[in-house]
């Protein structure tokens, strides 16, 4: 009974607080809204047994990425935001119905996928991790990304570094 | 209903990725677009845990951590951009980044 409540709600407010992300009209607003959205996408991550992960989109998007945003709307002047001038709302119009097709196109292909594999495993109800393993989450991560994944990971940290030295060279005025 | 299955994560999904579509297509302000992408990685995570969950498999959270590693690779090297893009044009409006467009 909980459960479903719990999905519920955070559901909800997870899509209100996006929607309220891209019509605020303040950036700063929206920047607001958006790290609200991200600790409830977190919170979600705590009922999916993702612990681990629910710390990282804590501390990585709440607290760094959104930081990095809020930066750049300080430095830009929003004297003359780019929303304030009237234009045709006609490309809008298009941008909504190009959206709507792909949701619609989404939610067919769940459903269709949902009802195709239902025999199999979808509809079983995974206890997935071992609560009694010491470490729990974070554990059984590590151990599958430093084995498994111990190149994708290592091309992760250069990709880091090279956007990083990206970044300074962009936003340097002059090297 | 009142069970939920991994439809339900899938449909979450689905919407949130559309929100961040709608603002990526919609909106002129860049830097409210760079949110919009970063709520469509948003999405693509909660399907990934979702359905790692749902399968007892961590190679879904596994790939979430590489894609939120690799959207703040984005976010640094966009908001670069958008920078010396500002500092060469006195704006922030994507209409105005016509210069690679014929």
């Amino acid at each position: 009974m909980l459960e479903p409540l719990v999905f519920y709600t955070l559901a909800v407010l997870i899509v209100a607080l996006g929607i309220l992300v891209i019509t605020a009209r303040s950036a700063v607003h929206s920047v607001l809204f958006l790290v609200g959205d991200f600790l409830l996408i977190a919170a979600l991550y705590v009922t999916l047994n993702a612990e681990f992960l629910a710390v990282i989109q804590i501390m990585v998007y709440a607290g760094g990425i959104v930081v990095l945003y809020l930066f750049v709307v300080m430095l830009v002047s929003l004297k003359h935001a780019p929303e304030l001038h009237a234009d045709s709302r006609r490309l809008g119009v298009i941008g909504m119905v190009l959206a709507l097709v792909v949701l619609v196109e989404l939610v067919a292909i769940a459903y269709v996928s949902s009802t195709r594999s239902a025999g199999a495993t979808v509809t079983r109800a995974v206890q997935s991790f071992p609560v009694g393993v010491q470490g729990g989450n974070t554990e059984e991560l590590g151990w599958v990304l430093y084995t498994d994944y111990l190149i994708p990971f290592e091309l992760v940290s250069m990709l880091l570094l090279v956007a990083m030295v990206g970044a300074i060279v962009l936003a340097k005025r002059s090297l | 209903m009142l069970e939920i299955t991994p439809l339900h994560y899938t449909l979450l999904s689905a919407s949130l990725f559309m929100v961040g579509v709608i603002g990526v297509l919609v909106r002129r302000n860049i830097i409210i677009i760079f949110m919009s992408i970063e709520l469509i990685l948003n999405a693509v995570n909660i399907n990934l845990v979702a359905l790692a969950h749902q399968f007892g498999n961590l190679s879904g959270q596994v790939f979430a951590v590489f894609i939120i590693a690799v959207a703040a690779a984005e976010a640094a090297v966009g908001l670069g951009i958008l920078l010396a893009f500002y500092r060469n044009k006195e704006s922030v409006n994507i209409d105005e980044m016509t210069i690679m467009r014929w």
